[in-house]
This record gives structure tokens, sequence and C-alpha cells, in this order.
């Protein structure tokens, strides 16, 4: 366990400190960091006269709604996502090689249009209530029904589209882990559930809280659902005083709050499991054993891998597809092709290019951890737990200034406008999306390195590989399933990925999720269905790819 | 199948970039252009662009987004901003975009005769394109319409429990309650408020046609939300909206006083204008006569110009008396008004 002391010795280390590996390394931190440090940077103007009345009136309720919303999702997505993984990894029952990969299919469901969908069925004016009226002949108010429009139904909808983060990750860790410290379980008198809960679930901890704390941090970052349900809470406090109170002070003030606290959270669980190393010590890795079920057992387990599916995907892509028959002709114009490339296009470039920032904070931190260093990479993946109009803002403030810059020295000195090179293409978008994706991407490369035994490099330096020799015939087969699926992530999360791109795109170019924004914010849901439909449906092929890749990564199969 | 993946993953985005950089440095150079921010929706204003590009020859680019979005871009993008004109669709916005000195003067006289002087800015910051009121609704089979007289006397006891109304995020709400401010002062419309939420059938949520659905639903008896979206059910082809139209009445409130309140979506040249000409015959052409029968055409949207041709459908609405109130003091009271609605409760 303590192999990475050993192989850290002090001198190389002091030479790698210059290495232009450290300097690319710290450019990386910095850049991604410039953005937030220029929303904290508001922390330290004076308050403003409108704290106290945000302190008097909303506040409370911005913080009581979030915690609940936290709360409610952090136990909604850790269920149905360790129950569903634990139960593919480690059972045979009906349906399981369709539902191993159809459980990732929410992930390319937008949280808002989810909550458009299930708002129109379960409303007062939708077709179930109008149905249980009609049928029992009862006026509205006679009878029980829940409101969706709530913070339970925001926490349902949030739910159902995020727990497949936990489901990813918690599986790639079950699927990797050991069988023989699940056997010394069972031959200790663990029973099924005993080896579940003692063995299997510590062990895959590290994997369970990356993928809850992305949840989370997408819950917390959310606008559009909470906004359309009426649930104030912080996000939408922030912009309601940034744009209806015009105070940026205030609502700057509050986004660096809201990123302090996610920050501690994360420190305090990463403190709380300090010098806990989740290495196997063994390599005996034999085929999962995929025990078989009694047949009664068995369709529950179906049953409980399908709810999640039938919920997260199933019924509101139905709903989608109906309103999409009716309109779908007027929709599918001839820019329609040119929206799908041009998402496709972002999501694809965003997604290699977080990959390499990630992975290089991801290694220095393995082999060379350093505190500053490793404080610095936890704050630059808070960028995920800000909602993208503020990261959006963040990046376009430093930037925009460059532009400027740049433009005036060369009218001044050659007469020519550049006009905005950075804020004005789409690079802009693409660094929006690095600043706030690198979360992402850094915690699922962090994950596949962490199944990297320190001693796995030592032997094969030992046996006279070089550094970039381990990289590529050690590392990158052990990684290979996390790289992939940190592409993948980030690449649904850009196609799904509204604000940023919203505001800071440039002109003529539009993606799906603007489209299918437009016309859902002006009341036209049947007529944004096309577009939603076709996010998901681009959003599902990069997802059923890693699903498979997933399942071949398994050392020993 | 994952190698192939890998092998193309790796140089679109290569050839993606480049081909997105390239595509945005084009503009730099062309002069015969104007460069638009819109918070119209694209299917709300790329179609009247179209037709002013074949009537004029100018060139448009455009993007889109939220108002206030748009509105920080500019502010940040300073004296290097490509665009030449913003449009909102809420007079809130513009009179924020004047506040914060991204607009200029416009010295115009079609504009100035065009637009009656309460729906363009005193200083000629900006300028009124399309009307939209925000109006009353009610269940036919259970309110009369003689029970109806004004937005005050919506918190009348008799309604507790059967009103809805949107969240007081919504800019719409903001103005009507600015415009309140002004004519009630702060104390009258912070009772009012009070009031009007102890009324509420449901906590605000959803948008303006979820609360006319919900009047017919039987959710709430009464509602207020702007008029097009009224308009744009009684036009849909839906059996279903077409029944929920058929459920809802429309009611035009403070007809014996003030008048309906409304708002204007509306446009302005940005400071920093690379192209002031071009952005001046745009708005010269979106209050033409044609372009403001269209607003109405498309979006039920009322016409800034008087005596304007408007649709059917308006026309079904009755006529009606607007608030004459100078659109500017909303912009000002916007504040006041969000902090009187977080007091009163009123999510």
């Amino acid at each position: 366990m303590n192999t990475a002391a050993i192989t850290n010795s002090k001198k190389p280390q002091k030479l790698r400190a210059f290495s232009p590996w450290t300097v690319m390394n710290v450019f990386f931190t910095f850049t991604i960091l410039m953005p937030i440090i220029t929303i904290c940077a508001y922390l330290f103007q004076p308050p403003s006269e409108n704290w106290g009345h945000l302190v008097d009136t909303v506040l409370p309720d911005y913080i009581q709604n979030s915690l609940w919303l936290m709360i409610g999702v952090a136990f909604g997505v850790t269920s149905m996502g360790t129950i569903t993984a634990w139960l593919t990894s480690m059972y045979q029952f009906p349906g399981r090689r369709l539902l191993i990969w159809a459980l990732l299919l929410p992930l390319a469901m937008p949280a808002y249009i989810i909550a458009y969908t299930y708002t129109g069925m379960l409303d007062a004016s939708g077709p179930v209530q109008e149905g249980i009226r009609d049928a029992f002949g009862l006026k509205y108010g006679e009878y029980w029904f829940p409101e969706i429009r709530s913070i339970g139904g925001a926490i349902a909808m949030l739910s159902l589209v995020l727990y497949p983060y936990v489901y990813l990750l918690a599986r790639a860790a079950f699927i990797n882990q050991s069988v023989c410290v699940l056997e010394a379980s069972r031959t200790l008198g663990c029973g099924a559930w005993g080896s579940f809960l003692q063995v299997g679930l510590p062990l895959a901890r590290p994997a369970i809280v990356a993928g809850l704390s992305l949840a989370l941090m997408e819950t917390l970052a959310d606008f559009g659902t909470v906004q359309y349900f009426g649930v104030s809470t912080f996000t939408t406090g922030i912009f309601r005083t940034w744009f209806g109170m015009y105070d940026a002070v205030a609502a700057s003030q509050l986004a660096a709050l809201l990123m302090l606290f996610v920050f501690v959270l994360v420190l305090m669980e990463r403190w709380s499991r300090r010098r806990a190393r989740f290495h196997h010590t063994t390599n005996q890795f034999r085929r999962l054993p995929e025990a078989q079920l009694s047949p009664g057992k068995a369709w529950l387990a179906t049953l409980a891998c399908f709810l999640p599916l039938l919920f997260g995907f199933l019924i509101p892509v139905s709903q989608l597809i109906l309103w999409a028959f009716a309109t779908y002709q007027e929709m599918l114009d001839d820019r329609f092709i040119e929206l799908a490339i041009n998402s496709f296009m972002l999501a694809g470039a965003a997604a290699i290019l977080v990959l390499i920032p990630a992975l290089s904070i991801g290694y220095r931190n393995r082999t060379n951890p350093s505190i500053a260093m490793t404080f610095c990479t936890r704050l630059a993946s808070m960028g995920y737990a800000i909602p993208s109009t503020v990261i959006a803002i963040g990046v376009l403030i430093p930037f925009g200034a460059m532009d400027n810059l740049m433009n005036d020295w060369m009218s001044d000195h050659f007469g020519i406008q550049t006009g905005l090179l950075l804020t004005g293409t789409v690079f802009i978008l693409l660094f929006a999306y690095t600043v706030r994706f690198l979360a992402v991407s850094l915690q699922t490369v962090e994950a596949g390195l962490g199944k990297i035994k320190p001693s796995m490099d030592d032997s094969a330096r030992s046996m006279g590989l070089s550094r970039g020799q381990v990289m590529q015939r050690v590392h990158l087969p052990i990684m290979k399933g996390s790289l992939l699926t940190a592409i993948v992530i980030v690449f649904v999360d850009v196609l799904k990925e509204l604000p940023a791109t919203l505001m800071l795109r440039p002109f003529n170019f539009n993606t799906l999720a603007v489209r299918a924004y437009e016309l859902a914010s002006d009341e036209r849901l049947a007529d944004s269905s096309t577009a939603a439909l076709a996010i998901v449906a681009v959003g599902i092929i990069p997802v059923v790819l890693l699903s498979s890749a997933i399942s071949r990564s398994r050392a020993g199969s | 199948m994952i190698g192939n993946f890998k092998h193309s993953l790796r140089f679109s985005p290569i050839l993606g970039l480049i081909i997105f950089l390239t595509q945005s440095f084009v503009y730099a150079a062309e002069d015969n252009l104007v460069n638009i921010y819109s918070a119209r929706k694209e299917a709300l204003i790329l179609p009247l662009l179209e037709r002013f590009q074949s009537e004029t020859g100018i060139n448009f680019q455009l993007v889109t987004g939220k108002a206030d979005g748009l509105l920080k871009r500019i502010e940040i993008e300073g004296e290097a901003t490509p665009a030449d004109v913003l449009i909102t669709s809420d007079v809130g916005r513009l009179h924020r975009a004047k506040s914060a000195g991204i607009l200029q003067q416009v010295d115009n006289a079609i504009l100035e005769k065009m637009v009656p002087v309460h729906l363009q800015d005193k200083d000629n910051y900006w300028f009124g394109i399309s009307q939209r009121a925000r109006v009353i609704f009610y269940g036919k089979d259970r309110v009369d319409p003689s029970e109806l007289s004004t937005y005050e006397a919506l918190t009348d006891e008799k309604w507790r429990g059967r009103f809805c109304i949107r969240s007081s995020s919504n800019v719409y709400n903001q103005s009507l309650v600015a415009s309140m401010i002004e004519h009630l002062g702060l104390e009258e419309t912070e009772k009012w408020a009070n009031g009007l939420v102890a009324n509420f059938a449901r906590s605000p949520g959803g948008g303006d046609t979820d609360q006319i659905r919900a009047v017919a639903a039987g959710q709430c008896d009464v509602a207020v939300a702007n008029s097009y979206y009224y308009g744009r059910l009684i036009n849909s082809d839906k059996p279903k909206d077409l029944a929920v139209a058929g459920k809802v009445g429309i009611f035009w409130p403070n007809q014996e006083g003030r008048g309906a309140h409304v708002n204007v979506s509306g446009a302005g040249i940005t400071k920093h204008a690379k192209h002031p000409e071009a952005a001046q015959a745009l708005l010269e052409f979106l209050v033409k006569a044609e372009s403001q029968s269209w607003y109405a055409e498309v979006n039920n949207e009322y016409p800034v110009t008087p005596n304007s041709q408007i649709s059917e459908t308006l026309q079904s609405f009755g006529d009606f008396t607007a608030d004459t109130l100078d659109l500017t003091v909303l912009g000002e009271n916007n504040k006041a008004a969000l902090q009187l609605m977080d007091r009163a409760g009123w999510r």
C-alpha cells in the first residue's frame, strides 16, 4: 500500500518539478481557473445593499430548496445507480444483456426536456388527469394527484436522468473487482446482501462517490428544470439577482458561495477516505460468476433494472415521438442537418479537448502529488457545479478584454480591426465547455488511474520499459474503458448543454439543443420534440458504443 | 467498430474546428451587412430578416439568445462588438441596455413618425416593434365576465384559491408590477401583490400557455397571461388546443380606467455598431406596414403603428384600450417590482 512512496524517491521528483510537463499542467490549471477566479474575485467586493433584502426574503428558501433537492437526488441516483449496476454485474436474469446498455440511455435525455414531457402528461391539463376526470366524472380538486411542478417532481426528473453517472462508474468498478475478494467474503459467512453491502459497495466507493458528485454538481447547476417547475433554488436565485435586480456583484457572490459549498463538500469526502486505497491486491481475475437467480428473484431483478429505463427513457421518448409525429414535417427543414452536424462536431471536439488537461492533471496528481496542485485541480473542477451562464460570463470577461486589447493594438499600429478573435468564434465555446466539464473528464480519468497499482509501473519499469512504453503497454489497456467513458460523457453533456452555447455561439450557428430550447421556451413543446428526439438519437450512438467497450474492458475476460 | 469510431473522432474535431473558425471569420470583411443579436426567437424574426435581405440587398448575420445574456455579451465585447442591432422581446431589457450604455441615440424621421411616442424611448435609444398585451383569462363555465373588472380587483376574496399566474421570475410579470407601482404607488402595489398571492390556486410554475390550460382544466378559474398565447391556441390545428381555447374567455382589464397593460418587443442600435446605416434600414423595415401586419399574422402580436392591418384572430379579441404609460418607466421600476414580489412571497 505504500509503494507510491517508494517509487517517488526524492531526486527525480525535484527534476520533474521543472519539466515541460509541469509547466503545461500549471498552464492548464490556471487557464481553466481563470473564469472561476473571475467569479470568486467578486467575493472581495463589499456586499451590496441587496444582500439585506435577499437574506430577509428569499435566501432561506434558496438554501432550503437546494439542500432538499441535493438530498433527494443523492438518494435517487445512488439507489437506482448502484442497485442496477450490482445486479447487472453479478447476476443472470432475463433481459440482462439488453438492460446493461439500455440503462445508460437516460444519459442522452436533457433534464429540462424530460421535465417538459412529464409536465405535458401529468399536469392538471394533461391526458392522465383528464382521463381520471372523464372516467370518474370528477372535477379538478375532487381527487388526489401529485403535483409534478414541485420540488418532489424536480427530484424525480433529475434523478431519472442523472442516475446513469452512478450506474456507469459503479458498474465499471464492480466488473473490475476481484472475484477472490468476493469469494473470500462469502466463505467468511457473508450472504449475497452481505457481500454487496460489506465488500462490493465499500470497494466501489470511490467510483460511486465520483458518480454521485457529478450528479449532484449537475443538480446544483440545473436551471431549466427548476425554473420550469417554479422551485426557487440557489441557481434561479443567482439569475433573479443578476438579471432582475441588475446586481452582478451580489449574484456573483451567490455563485461563489455555491462553489465554495461544493468545494468543501468534495474536500470533506476526500478527507474521509484519506489514506484508504482501493486497489485490489490480487490479480486473480476470473470471469465474474454472474450467479443464476431463482425465477422469482430473476424477474424481480429484471423489474428493478427496467423501471429506471422505463421512467427515465421509454416514457418520455414515447411522449416526444407522439408529439413529433404531428409536427415533424414542418420541423425537419433543410437547416436540420446542419444543426445535427454542428451539435455533433462541437460535442466531439469538446470531448477530446477536455480529455487533454484531464489526463495531464490526473497523471501529475498520481505520480507527483502536491497539496497545492491538488487544491488547484479541485478548484478547477468546480466548474461543473456552477450554472453554465455564470461560466459563460466568467469566460467572456477575461477573453473579451484580451480581444479588445488585441483589437486596439492592431488598429493603432496597423489600422486593422481584428474584431473578436477569441470571443466571436467557436474557440470561446470550446473553452467554456472545458471549464464546465473538466470535472467529468477528470473524475473518470482519475477513477481509471486508480485502477493502476503503482507496483505495476515498478514491475514494468524493472523489466526495462521506458515511461512512454509503460503508458502505452500497461496504462492504456487498463485505462481504455475510463478514457472512452470520459469522452462519451462529455460528448453527451455538450450535446445537451444549453446556456453557454446559447450565450457564446457565433453568428448563424445553431445546435439541436438551441433549436429545441427556442421552441420549448416559446411554449411550443410539440414543435420542439423533433429537435429533442434528434439530441437523444445523436447521444445514443456513443452511449451504446461505450457500453460495449466497458463490458469488454474487464481484465481477464 | 470502436477502432473506427476512435479513428473518426480523432480527425473530425480538427476538421470541424477549421470549418468553425473560418466560418466565423468571414464576416469581418463585408460592408453591406447588419449583425443582429436577437432575444426574439429565430422562428419569430428570421422570416422577416430574410424578407429584409431580399428587399434591400443588405445581408444579415443573426445570433439569438436570452436578452440578459446578449446584453451582457455586448457589454463585455465593448468597442470590438460585432453587434449592430439588439432586439429584445420586452421593454425592461431595452431600458437596461440603454442604462448600461450599450445603445446609441437614433435620429430617424421614419421611426419617429411610425412608432407612437409612448412606445419608444424618450431619448430615442430604442423603438418598439410589436405590442404584447397582458390580460385576464377566465373559465367560461364558472366565471361570468361581469365579475371581472381590473387587475386590482383580482385581489378580491371571491377569487381565493381560484387564481393562476406564472412565477415572478418572468419579466412580463415584473413589467406588470412595475406599471402598477407607477400607477398606484409602492405601498398600494405591495398590498395588491399580497392579496394576489393569497388568492393563488397553486404555487406559480410553467409558462403563460400553462396558465390558460390550467383554467380550462379547472385548476383555477381566472389567470393572467399574454394574449398571443391564447391566439396561438385558437389557431392551432390540434383538437386539444382548440378545446382549451373553447373553454376559456379573454377579458380586457382596466378598460374604464388606464387600459390594459402592454409591453413591447423592440430594437436599438448598439453604441459601437460598425454598420449604423444598415442597422437603421433594418429598424425602418421592421416598422413598415407589411412587417407590422406580419407580427399579427404569425404571432398574434399587436402592431405598434396605428392603423395597421391586424389578423382575424386579433379582431376576434375585440377592440381595447391600452395603457399608454411611458414604457421607460417599466425598466426603471423593475428592481423595485422584483423586490416587492419577493417580499409578498410570489415565487
